[in-house]
C-alpha cells in the first residue's frame, strides 16, 4: 500500500521548505494510524520531500528494499513487528538516517529507540516544520569542513570524500555518526560538551536530549574502537563531554 | 569518720548500686537471664540448706539430751543401792564417778565435783531453776537437762535425783542429786560441718544454674534472633522473608503474627506496585491517545494555514477563504493550547504516580537562566542580577525541569504582574535562591497560599489566556523533585516575589551519564 506523492507545486514559494534544490529527498514513513500517516505525508511533501508511506513494519521493510529511501521516519508503536525491531533490522543492512516518532513520551521509548540505532527522535504531536528541521539535520553529512585527511593511529578521515577507513578498511557510518566524528576530530584534544555537540551535530537547542550524544558515541565506538571500554579515539571527559584523541 | 564523710560514702555506694542495677536492666536478655537464675538458685539452695541445718541441729541436740539423760538415770540407778543414807563423802564420790568425768553429786551442803564442775563455782554451772526442778522431782528416773556455756564452750548439763526405797516399800527422793555435763563441742562441730557442706552445695549449684540459665536463654533467644532476622530482612525490602515458627508458645505466636503482617504487607506492596504500574500505563496511554489525533491536527492546520497564507500572497482572496484563514488561525492557537494542556496534565499525572524521570546534570544556574530568557525572547523585559558576576552558580539538577520552573516563574510574573521582571541569584552556604519579582500590584494576601493549587487562576476574567492553570503547580513539583521549594510573598517595594530554593549538592560524577 505504498504510494508516492511528489512535491507540491507550491514548494517553490517556500524558501525553507526544500533542503536541496537539485535533488528531491525521498522519505519512507512507517506509521500505523492512517490519519497521522496521511497528514504527515501531506505536510512533509509540502516541505519538499518525496514520500513513501506504509502502515506496518513488515511492509516498511520490504518497501525500504524496493525504494531505497534516503531517510526513514518510523513510528515506534506498530502492529506486528514494532518500531524498535524495524529499526534494528534496518540497521543490519543500511546506514540510512532514522528518525523515530514516539507518542508515549516515556524514557523507555526514547532509550530503546536510540539503542536500536535511531539517529534522532521526535515526540508526537510534532510540528511538521520541526520534523523537517530534524530531517535536514540528520541528512546533512558535513558542515563546511576544510578538505583534507585527518589521520590518527589506523583511522583516516577524508573530509572531502566523506569516507572513514580503519586500517585501510572502509567504516560504514550514518550521516550523524560521520558528523559527530568530523566535529570531534576537527579539534583533537578539545573537549566538546554534550550541549555543544547537540547544537553542532543534531542542530537541537540547548535543551536537547544529551542521550542522543551518548548513544551516538556508543555506536561510533562500537564501529571504531577495538575495545570500546578503553577507547583509543573518542574519550569521555567525565562530567563535561567528549574529546577526540589519545587518553 | 565524720558525719558528712559518712553520707558521702553512702551516696557513692548507692550510686554504684544503681549503676549495677541499671546495667543489669539495660544489658542483654542473656545476661539478665543468668543473673536471675543464679540469684534464684543461690537463694533457694541457701534457704534449703539453712532449713535443713536447723532441722539437723535441733534433732541432734534433742537426741543427745535424751541419750545423756537416760545414761545418767541408768548409771545413777545402778549406783544408788550401794550408797548409804545419809551419804558419806565416799558415797557422793562414788555417785559422782558413776555419772562420768564431768559430774557433780550434791547432798544438802555437801558435794563432790569433777571436771567442769570442779572448783569454787561448782554449783554456779547449773542454774537455780534447774536445781530446784531436780530437787522437787517426784518421779523415778526423771532427768532434767539444760544447755550452758562454761568458759566459752557449750555444755549439756543433765540432772537427776537419787531415789531410795523407804521402809514402807515406796520410792522416795533421797535428797541426793547427781549432775553430769556433756561437752557439746563435738555436736557443734558436726553442725558447722553440715553448714559448710550446704554452703558448698550451694556454691556447686552456681555453675549449674549458669548453664541452665544459658540453656533457657538460648531457647528464648534463638526464636527471638530468628524473628529479629526476619524483621531486618523485611525492613530491607525482602518481603519474602518469614520466620515460620514451630511450637505453640508465646514467642511462636508473636512470630506467626509477624509472618501474617509480612504477608499482608507483601500483598499491599504488590497491589501498590500494580496500582503504580497501572497509573504509569494510564499516563502513557492517555499520552498516546491524545497525541495521535493532535499529530494529525498539528500537521493539518499547518497545511491549512500555509495554503491560505499562500492565497493571500498571490492576491486571490475570497470571503470564504478569509473565514477559513481565521478558522485555521484559531485552530492553530487552540491546538497549541490543547497540546500545552495535555503536556501539563500528563506532567501532573507523572508527579502523582511518582514516575516523573529526573536527569541530573551539573548545571550552571546563571547560564541556564540567561538561555531560558534569551530563547523565549524576554531579554527586554527581564533583568538578571547575580550576587557575584562571573561566579559559577553550580547545582546538580535536571536542566529541562529547572528551565520549566524558571520559565514558569518569569512567565507568570510577566503575564500577571508586569514588566520589568527582576531575577536575582543568591548563593548561600547550603542552597541557591532564585528570586523573581514582578512590577505588578502584588497578590492579595488571602490568595498567596492558593497560588500553587492545580487549576487555580487568580484572575477569573483572564482564564482563557492564562494557560492551563497548572504552571505554578508543576513548577512547585519540579522544585520539590530537586529537594527544593518555592515560596511566594509580596515584595516590600511592591510586586509579587517568588523565590526558588535549591539545595546545593556535591557534584555527582555519575549524574552526567556518559558512554564511557
Amino acid at each position: 500500500m505504498s504510494q508516492k506523492v511528489s512535491c507540491s507545486e507550491f514548494c517553490a514559494f517556500q524558501g525553507t521548505a526544500r533542503p536541496y534544490t537539485e535533488e528531491v529527498t525521498s522519505i519512507l514513513l512507517i506509521e500505523d494510524d492512517p490519519l497521522v500517516r496521511r497528514s504527515l505525508e501531506l505536510a512533509l511533501s509540502r516541505h519538499g520531500y518525496t514520500m513513501v508511506t506504509t502502515g506496518t513494519g513488515e511492509e516498511g521493510l520490504s518497501s525500504f528494499e524496493q525504494h531505497v529511501p534516503e531517510l526513514v521516519v518510523l513510528d515506534l508503536m506498530l502492529p506486528g513487528i514494532d518500531g524498535f525491531e524495524v529499526c534494528r533490522r534496518l540497521r543490519e543492512r543500511s546506514q540510512v538516517p532514522i528518525i523515530m516518532l514516539t507518542a508515549r513520551g516515556d524514557d523507555l521509548d526514547v532509550v530503546g529507540g536510540l539503542e536500536a540505532g535511531a539517529d534522532d527522535y521526535a515526540v508526537k504531536p510534532v510540528q511538521p516544520a520541526v520534523l523537517d528541521a530534524r530531517i535536514r539535520a540528520v541528512l546533512r553529512r558535513a558542515v563546511s569542513e576544510p578538505a583534507g585527511v585527518r589521520a590518527h593511529r589506523g583511522l583516516r578521515i577524508d573530509t572531502e570524500s566523506l569516507t572513514v577507513t580503519l586500517d585501510g578498511e572502509l567504516v560504514p557510518l550514518t550521516p550523524t555518526e560521520l558528523r559527530l566524528l568530523l566535529t570531534l576530530s576537527r579539534a583533537p584534544g578539545r573537549v566538546f560538551t554534550r550541549e555543544q555537540l547537540l547544537e553542532e551535530v543534531w542542530e537541537h537547542g540547548y535543551l536537547g536530549d544529551s542521550r542522543l550524544v551518548d548513544n551516538a558515541v556508543m555506536r561510533l565506538r562500537a564501529k571504531l574502537e577495538e575495545d570500546p571500554g578503553r577507547p583509543a579515539f573518542i574519550q569521555t571527559a567525565r562530567g563535561f563531554g567528549y574529546r577526540f584523541g589519545p587518553v | 569518720m565524720s558525719e558528712p564523710e559518712m553520707s558521702r560514702h553512702e551516696t557513692a555506694w548507692r550510686r554504684g548500686l544503681r549503676r549495677v542495677l541499671g546495667a543489669l536492666m539495660m544489658g542483654g536478655l542473656r545476661a539478665r537471664f543468668v543473673v536471675v537464675f543464679v540469684l534464684v538458685a543461690v537463694l533457694g539452695a541457701s534457704a534449703a540448706a539453712w532449713a535443713s541445718t536447723q532441722q539437723a541441729a535441733r534433732s541432734l541436740a534433742g537426741f543427745s539430751q535424751q541419750q545423756h539423760g537416760q545414761n545418767l538415770v541408768d548409771q545413777v540407778s545402778s549406783a544408788a543401792p550401794a550408797v548409804g543414807y545419809p551419804p558419806s563423802e565416799e558415797d557422793l564420790e562414788q555417785l559422782r564417778d558413776s555419772a562420768g568425768d564431768n559430774a557433780l553429786a550434791v547432798y544438802e551442803g555437801a558435794s563432790s565435783s569433777s571436771g567442769v564442775f570442779a572448783g569454787s563455782q561448782a554449783l554456779g554451772v547449773t542454774s537455780a531453776e534447774m536445781r530446784e526442778a531436780v530437787g522437787q522431782a517426784a518421779g523415778e528416773g526423771r532427768a532434767y537437762t539444760e544447755q550452758v556455756v562454761v568458759d566459752g564452750a557449750p555444755w549439756l548439763v543433765v540432772g537427776t535425783p537419787v531415789m531410795v526405797t523407804d521402809p514402807a516399800g515406796g520410792r522416795a527422793a533421797s535428797g541426793v542429786e547427781v549432775y553430769a555435763a556433756q561437752d557439746l563441742s563435738g555436736v557443734e562441730e558436726e553442725l558447722a560441718g553440715l553448714t559448710r557442706s550446704s554452703v558448698t552445695t550451694s556454691a556447686l549449684v552456681l555453675p549449674v544454674a549458669v548453664v541452665l540459665a544459658l540453656l533457657a536463654a538460648h531457647t528464648v533467644l534463638a526464636p527471638v534472633r530468628k524473628l529479629s532476622t526476619t524483621a531486618r530482612k523485611l525492613a530491607d525490602g525482602d518481603l519474602e522473608a518469614r520466620t515460620e515458627p514451630r511450637g505453640v508458645d508465646e514467642l511462636a505466636a508473636l512470630a506467626r503474627t509477624v509472618d501474617e503482617m509480612a504477608e499482608s504487607l507483601q500483598d499491599s506492596m504488590v497491589s501498590m506496585a500494580r496500582m503504580q504500574e497501572d497509573a504509569k500505563r494510564f499516563a502513557a496511554d492517555v499520552s498516546h491517545e491524545l497525541r495521535t489525533p493532535l499529530t494529525t491536527l498539528t500537521a493539518a492546520v499547518e497545511i491549512l494555514g500555509d495554503t491560505l497564507q499562500l492565497r493571500e500572497e498571490t492576491g486571490q482572496e475570497t470571503a470564504d477563504e478569509s473565514d477559513a484563514r481565521e478558522s485555521a488561525r484559531l485552530a492553530i492557537t487552540e491546538t497549541r493550547r490543547l497540546v500545552q494542556m495535555v503536556e501539563d496534565i500528563m506532567e501532573i499525572a507523572r508527579f502523582d504516580s511518582r514516575t516523573a524521570p529526573m536527569h541530573r546534570e551539573n548545571t550552571d544556574l546563571a547560564s541556564l537562566m540567561s538561555s531560558c530568557i534569551r530563547v523565549r525572547g524576554w531579554s527586554d523585559d527581564v533583568e538578571v542580577l547575580t550576587q557575584d558576576a562571573g561566579q559559577p552558580y553550580s547545582v546538580v539538577a535536571d536542566r529541562r525541569r529547572l528551565d520549566v520552573v524558571v520559565a514558569n516563574l518569569i512567565g507568570n510574573g510577566l503575564k500577571h504582574g508586569g514588566a520589568p521582571v527582576r531575577v536575582k541569584l543568591f548563593s548561600h552556604a547550603d542552597h541557591m535562591a532564585v528570586e523573581v519579582t514582578d512590577s505588578g500590584p502584588g497578590v492579595p494576601p488571602e490568595q498567596l497560599g492558593k497560588l500553587f493549587g492545580r487549576f487555580y487562576k487568580a484572575d477569573a476574567s483572564r482564564a482563557r489566556s492564562a494557560g492551563s492553570g497548572l504552571g505554578l503547580a508543576i513548577a512547585l513539583e519540579n522544585a520539590e523533585l530537586h529537594g527544593g521549594d518555592i515560596t511566594v510573598e509580596n515584595a516590600p517595594e511592591g510586586g509579587a516575589r517568588f523565590t526558588l530554593w535549591l539545595p546545593k549538592q556535591h557534584e555527582d560524577p555519575t549524574c552526567t551519564g556518559g558512554a564511557a
